[in-house]
């Protein structure tokens, strides 16, 4: 158990690092964007960049207010 | 669709040599992490033991890499391989991006690879003297670590890069490149390589890794469709260009702002 934990804490230190605001804020948007996807309301053209630009503004958002704590 | 519908010559070609590059910056920064470690154990303790744990090392990450690659190619369908990977170098890329971003700004310590050498050697100096099978305890355990941790790093972004990318021999081709250059640089001076511009390079590869991560997220997207293609970006993988200029110039702006919030005088507290 105690391996797991430690296994565990390991890939997440790895992947996500200090600050798992930006990485939920990623998760968030991609699974709104997954919706929008099963749903088809918009064109892969439009909902493509769309969503990079979510990414980028809730990245930017996360590491300023990051920054101020 | 398939996003390299149009403009697949160019797009095929760009995302080749980023490919390359991301891959060749990024894992020189992490060989010349792990050479700091290896030439501190190898001067202050024993040559031979800290090649060993280096060798050690090196059959791990190539056993991880061939296990992990084949597992990956075997149990995911594209789209969601290009999701699955590239939202995991979508935020293991971010944490570079913002480390460098507070970097510059002043807002974190940058890297330094002589002071680190000098904890090493000041560690390994004061350590005990255990042996194992004629080896040095300690130099074998300190350079297996070093090596096995900087290494994984190049593992996972060889992996994420050529799996999505269709290519892993291209991105293990750029990890060997900079591991070779790194090693005979550091061979030759046989002192840590401070004068690497650690910071500058961290940023690009932050802007490159977060980039195609971004691009093969939203792409994987497609997995949930109802044909389960991978998702169309307008212009094909031109539209990967698009992606790294917004990166590099949002990343810039932050510098920029952290950087004006840093040098405000702070206001005296109402009395």
């Amino acid at each position: 158990m105690r391996f797991l934990v430690a296994f565990g804490r390991f890939w997440y230190d790895f992947v996500v690092g200090d600050d798992w605001r930006i990485a939920l804020g990623v998760v968030l948007v991609l699974a709104a964007g997954a919706v929008l996807v099963a749903t088809g309301a918009l064109a892969d053209e439009v909902l493509a960049p769309l969503l990079a630009a979510a990414i980028i503004a809730v990245v930017s958002v996360s590491l300023v207010a990051g920054a101020r704590r | 669709m398939r996003s390299g519908e149009s403009g697949d010559d160019v797009g095929m070609d760009a995302s080749e040599l980023g490919l390359l590059v991301a891959v060749m910056l990024a894992a020189a920064v992490e060989f010349v992490e792990a050479f700091t470690i290896v030439l501190a154990m190898g001067i202050t303790r024993d040559w031979r033991s800290t090649l060993a744990g280096t060798a050690a090392a090196l059959v791990v990450l190539a056993f991880v890499t061939i296990v992990a690659g084949y597992a990956l190619v075997q149990w995911f369908p594209e789209s969601l391989l290009q999701l699955v990977v590239g939202t995991l170098l979508l935020i293991f890329g971010l944490q570079w991006l913002r480390k460098a971003v507070l970097r510059s700004a002043g807002l974190k310590a940058l890297h330094d690879e002589e002071a680190i050498f000098r904890e090493e050697a000041a560690a390994a100096e004061g350590a005990g003297n255990e042996t194992v099978m004629g080896l040095d305890g300690f130099a074998f355990v300190v350079s297996f670590k070093g090596v096995l941790l900087e290494g994984l790093e190049v593992v996972f972004i060889v992996l994420t890069f050529g799996l999505t990318a269709g290519n892993v021999p291209l991105a293990a081709a750029g990890a060997a490149i900079a591991g070779a250059i790194v090693l005979s640089v550091g061979a030759v001076l046989h002192r840590p390589l401070s004068r690497v511009p650690e910071n500058t390079i961290k940023h690009g590869v932050g802007i490159l890794l977060t980039t195609f991560g971004t691009f093969w997220a939203v792409e994987g997207l497609g997995v949930f469709a109802p044909g389960g293609e991978s998702l169309g970006w307008p212009g094909g993988e031109l539209a990967i260009v698009v992606v790294l200029v917004a990166w590099f110039a949002v990343s810039r702006a932050l510098v920029f702002a952290l950087r004006r919030r840093v040098a405000e005088p702070v206001q005296p507290a109402a009395a």
